[in-house]
Order: structure tokens, then sequence, then C-alpha cells
């Protein structure tokens, strides 16, 4: 992880990371982007029921949280979690398979765009219900501590979540135990219509840190090495055993909540403000600027990005579909594994 | 969908029909609220409250953070002390968070304080499957509450209950809880003008039959009556049942029809284990009721696994009008 250079001029993420896996997270911040591009598409054209949360524009918020984890640490993650899974290394192909409803799909096609989970990369999954990950990651953190595995768990949830209960029993007791946990908060200013000034009652959700005694930093979540520093750090902490912290990243989500959303809320000129702030051309000129990758490379990476994309619809769209008659298995464990 | 209109009277949506419920509801009584997550400028996940914050404002219809268990908790203490809240959950699910309140504290608070308080409490829980949102966004619950003493629980089916049972539910002094089907937000039908009760614990025999009962609630009534309407050509004639409130449930006319018909088919989309099936067939077997059943009682209820997310899947977790058809030949041709 933090390695190479030592000049402190730097921004972080240039002298933290090598310069193949800051090319591997633009690339991962562009297959983010993609996917669900692609999946809106493939919503509008009927290829898809149900609903989705798509988290365009907030592609340095996941991408740069995810960045100092390995396979042993976990994270569990929110309704709006494509991101997160393609941080934590998912399988495009599988994405977009269960995102069809694809037996080949992360979740045999059970759970959709909602529930897409990889519990062998530490991905304890996306959640329905928001608030849902909060407790599980501090469980995740306690596993972690009493069985000595070392790893680390980051949970994400967005500003609405802050207000459920679950939010701030699960931070208490991941202070009391000092787990090594870290509190992502996406704060993209809304929890669907309902924004942060009109539902809570401090302006940054990382002063509710000091409630449970643990740091609280709040960054921009656009900039991908603002957010690598403050969640690295935290990462970090929690690996020492110092215990949990809570770090926020400001962002903004450009497409509706759902695909329910008239947008009535919010303005246009928000929106486009917000819009000009993107994420993704900010990356590559951070490692243009440092000499890391060239205009070319950028252009190669994102080819590479719609490729990828390309080829995970394709096995998406020739999976087979679920057995009518499996519609029960898996509500428990066959004796044979248990 | 329409629910069995006459042409020349006024129809609205399922979802107008309870926005007209708490329109007239907002307008007559200035102890009615509004509460509940994204209600407000949104107009609610599935636009049922609609535009009404522009008429009654922001401290009558009110966004609530999301804090299910507080916020079902804050409707319980108005109601205790004076307000009329009509509280809304996004999705029926998400009541298993403010089950505390529901279940321990707006339940019993009367009982537990020898009838001195009263909880008006009204809760609208959009619930079922069929939207392809999977297995946090599409049960039906109905049974955890019917389940809990102090508690009434109804399932209009049609637009014309939808506000008349939501009107009766303001007049009710306990707490009523309301599942309205996902489905049928925008299915039509008549709605009477003006202020009406549908009452509670009062089924409606949507369709008179004398060769098997079919009970059945929310959606599955529509399932119900289009079954009903094939099997005539089979020569079955069923009578179709809308049972409406889970708790108190009508006894009466349920009885009186498995009475006159022989044989009952009870159709429901909550699991169909200990669900509001079990609840109807016993109470048939407990009585004399019982004398007249020709055939076996047959439960058709949910399958014993969360919804699905694969819409065929999804499907074959609830049931489907063919599975009412199959029954309903089985039960009446003696093959069960
Ligand atoms: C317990 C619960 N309440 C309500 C919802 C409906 N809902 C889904 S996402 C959402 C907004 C969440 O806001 P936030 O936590 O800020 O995440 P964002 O959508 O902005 O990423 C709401 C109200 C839910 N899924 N679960
Ligand atoms: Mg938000």
């Amino acid at each position: 992880m933090p390695d190479t250079i030592q000049d402190t001029n730097l921004p972080y993420a240039i002298r933290a990371y090598s310069p193949e896996r800051l090319r591997e997270a633009l690339k991962k911040m562009y297959l983010v982007r993609k996917f669900e591009e692609g999946a809106e598409d493939s919503y509008m054209r009927g290829l898809i029921h149900g609903t989705m949360h798509l988290s365009i524009g907030q592609e340095a918020s996941s991408i740069g949280s995810t960045m100092a984890l390995t396979d042993e640490d976990k994270i569990t993650s929110t309704h709006r979690g494509h991101g997160h899974c393609v941080g934590k290394g998912a399988d495009l192909s599988k994405m977009f398979a269960e995102f069809f409803g694809k037996e080949s799909g992360y979740c045999r096609g059970r759970g959709g765009s909602m529930h897409i989970a990889d519990p062998s990369k530490g991905n304890l999954g996306a959640n329905g219900i928001v608030g849902g990950g909060l407790p599980i990651a501090v469980g995740a953190a306690l596993s972690a501590k009493r069985l000595g595995t070392g790893a680390v768990t980051v949970c994400f949830f967005g500003d609405g979540a802050n207000n459920e209960g679950a939010f701030h029993e699960a931070l208490n007791m991941a202070a009391v135990w000092k787990l090594p946990v870290v509190f992502v908060c996406e704060n993209n200013k809304y929890g669907m219509s309902t924004s942060t000034e009109r539902s809570t009652a401090v302006k940054n959700i990382a002063e509710r840190a000091a409630a449970y005694n643990m740091p609280g930093v709040t960054v921009d979540g656009n900039d991908f090495s603002a957010v690598t520093e403050a969640v690295d750090a935290a990462v970090e902490r929690a690996r020492n055993g110092e215990g949990p912290s809570l770090v926020e990243n400001l962002t903004y989500r450009w497409r509706g909540h759902s695909k329910s959303d008239r947008n009535r809320y919010r303005t246009k000129e928000e929106i486009n403000e917000w819009m000009g702030r993107d994420p993704i051309p900010a990356m590559a000129k951070l490692l243009m600027d440092h000499q890391i990758v060239t205009e070319d490379d950028v252009a190669a990476i994102e080819a590479e990005a719609n490729q990828i994309i390309a080829d995970a619809i394709e096995f998406a769209t020739q999976g087979e579909d679920p057995k009518m008659d499996e519609v029960t298995r898996d509500v428990y464990t066959p004796e044979s594994a248990a | 969908m329409n629910a069995h209109s006459k042409p020349d009277l006024r129809e609205l949506s399922y979802a107008e029909a309870i926005r007209e419920a708490m329109d007239i509801a907002l307008t007559n009584d200035p102890s009615v609220i509004l509460m509940g997550e994204d209600i407000g400028v949104y107009g609610g996940a599935f636009q049922v409250t609609g535009d009404l914050v522009d008429k009654h404002g922001t401290d009558r219809v009110m966004d609530t953070p999301i804090s299910e268990l507080g916020g079902a908790g804050v409707a319980v203490g108005a109601a205790l002390t004076g307000l009329k809240p009509i509280f809304e959950f996004q999705f029926s699910d998400f009541a298993a968070l403010a089950m505390e309140q529901i279940v321990n504290q707006a339940a019993k608070v009367r009982y537990m304080l020898g009838g001195s308080v009263s909880v008006p409490l009204v809760m609208r829980f959009p619930a079922g499957s069929g939207t392809g949102a999977a297995a946090q966004h599409s049960q039906s619950i109905e049974a955890w509450l019917g389940h809990v003493p102090g508690l009434k629980v109804v399932q209009p089916s049609t637009p014309e209950d939808a506000k008349g049972l939501l009107l009766a539910a303001l007049e009710d002094p306990d707490p009523v809880m309301i599942f309205e089907h996902k489905i049928l937000y925008k299915m039509k039908g008549h709605v009477p003008e003006g202020h009406y009760t549908t009452p509670i614990g009062k089924a409606a025999i949507r369709r008179d039959g004398k060769d098997v009962s079919i009970v059945a609630t929310s959606l599955m009534v529509h399932k119900a009556m289009q079954a009903a309407e094939q099997l005539e050509a089979d020569g079955i004639d069923a009578e179709v049942i809308d049972l409406r409130t889970v708790r108190p449930m009508d006894r009466d006319t349920v009885l009186s029809s498995v009475r006159k018909t022989g044989r009952m088919i009870c159709v429901y989309e909550g699991v169909k284990t200990l669900g509001v099936g079990a609840e109807i067939s016993a109470m048939v077997a407990e009585s004399d009721a019982f004398d007249y059943l020709d055939a076996p009682i047959i439960r058709l209820g949910g399958a014993e696994c969360p919804i699905p997310y694969n819409p065929e899947l999804e499907k074959a977790a609830v049931p489907q009008m063919p599975d009412i058809l199959a029954a309903a030949r089985d039960v009446v041709k003696g093959r069960v």
C-alpha cells in the first residue's frame, strides 16, 4: 500500500500509490460510470424490471475509499452500491448478469441491482434497507478482532442513513469495543428528496463522530486523492487496533434517486454545477499532471472500459434464467453443508 | 385493470382515492397530519400523497428523516396527545424497523394503562410483490401485524374501499394499519364523492356463487375474479369474497358462504404457512360450517421464500390466476 514517493508537495494519491494502481483506479472509475450508463440504457429499452440507483458522479468516493483494501478486508454497501462492488474487484459480467436476473449473476438472479454481493472478495453486499449495513459492518469488525484476521471493514452509507437508529447504535458499539471499522458516509446532499438541511441536525455528518468519541473528517468526495488520504488514514488506524473512524465524502448524484424521480426538490443549476465537477476527468487530469498517463492513455483506458462493459452485457444477455422449480432453494443451508 | 366499473360513475385510481381521503381528512379535521418519508415535494414514493403538500403545507404534510422507528414513535406520541397522524411507510417492509413502536407501544398502551388512553393512529403500508424490487421491498406482512391484539389491519382491494377504509380508520379511536398493494395504485374504479366510510371488519362478496367460496385478500381478489369468470365456462359457479379486514376478521360472511358452497379456497400473497389463510381455515374448522364442507380446504399463499428478483421467479413466488383456476377445478371435481 502506501509506498514509494516521499515528496509531501505531491498530492497524497500520487505519493501513496504506484502508477499501475492509479491507472487501475481510473479504469475502475470508468467501469462504474459505463456500467451504470449501460444499466440505464438497458432499463430504458425495457430489458430490466425493477428499479436501480445510479451513483454516476460519485465514482471518486467509491473507488477512492476501497484503494487500501485487500481481498481479506470487508465492505458493506448500500442500495447505491455498484461503485463499491467495482472498487472491491467485482466481475462486471456477473454484475450485469445479476442485473438481468440470470443464473450466472452474483446472486443467481435472486437479488438484482440492490443486492449484489461477492463474499469471496470481502464484499458483504449492497442493501435494500437504508442503514441495514451499519451494524453488520461492526459485526464483521468484531469477527476480525476476535479471530485475529487483521481485516478492516469499510462501511458505506448515505447521508440519509445517518438518521436511522442503526447508525447511532453501530457507531457507539464500534467505539466502545474499539473495532477495526471505517464508516464512510457518501454525503450527496439528499436522501431521496430530503436534503440534509431538512433532515439532519448537524451541518456535516462527520460532526456526529464526536458523540461516539472517534475521529471524523469531511473531504471533497469528488477528489480522488482527498478521499484516499482520509480513508487510508482511517484504515491504517483501524489496522493498528486504534478503533473506528468516520469519513464523510461530499459528493453528488447526477441522476434522480431512482427511476421514478422527477427531481422536484433540487434545481437544474445545482445539478449542472455538480456535473461541472465530474470526478473522472479530474482524476485523469491528476494523473496526466503527474506524468502517470498521457491523453492517449486515458482514451485507451476509457476504450478498454467500454469493451469490458460491452462484453459484460453480452455475457449477461446469453445467460440462463433461473429454474422456476428452484424458487425456494437457498432459504436454508442444506444439511450436507451445515 | 379495472374494478367492476360502471360507465357513468366517476372513476379514480386507487392512489387518487387514497389521496382524496387524506385531502378530505386534512380539510375537515385540523388535528390530522401526514407523516412519512418523501411524502412532501416528492409526492411519495408511489405518488399517493402527490401534491397535498402544496395545498396543506409542510407543517401538516411532514417529510420525516429516514427514521422509521423514531417517526412511528413520534406518530404514536402525537396520537396519544391530541393529533391524528396518518403515517406512511415508504414500503411495508420498513415496518420491520418500527415494530417496537407499533407492536409494543401503539398496540398495547391502551390496555396496559387500564383503558385510560387511546391511540387514534393510522399507518399506511405500500405492500406486495410484482415490481421487481426483490426481497426487502416486496413482502406482504399483514399477518405479522394481524397477530397483535390492539391493532386493526385492513387490506382494501378497490379504489372505493381504499378511500372508505382510510376515512373509517380516521374515525376509529384505535390504531389501524392499512396495507395497500403497490400493483393496485394505478387501478381505476368508481369512487363516490365526498366523505363516506367503509366498515372495518366487514368482508365484501364480490361475486355470488354456489360451488366454491374463494376467500381472497388485496390483489388476489382480482385474480380470483378473473379465475371465477373462466370457471363459468367449466360450469363452476365460484363465490368470491374480498376479506378486506384481516383483524378483526368477518366470521359471519365467510362461514355463511362456506355453508352455502361446501368448498373453500383461501388466496393471499403473504407466505402460506402461518398466514392469513391459516386463520380463515381454522375459523371454518372450528365452527359448524365445517360440517358443510364437501372437500378439504385449499390454501394458496406465497411460497416459503423471500421474494426473488428475477421476474419469472417473482411470479412463481406468489399465487397466480391459473393456480386459482386449477385449485377450484380440483376442489369442485373431488380431486383433493
Ligand atoms: C429503512 C429504509 N427506509 C427507507 C428506504 C427507502 N429509501 C431507499 S434509498 C433512500 C434514500 C437514502 O438516502 P441516502 O442514505 O442519503 O443514500 P443515497 O440514496 O443518497 O445514496 C430511501 C429513503 C429504505 N430502502 N430503507
Ligand atoms: Mg444521500
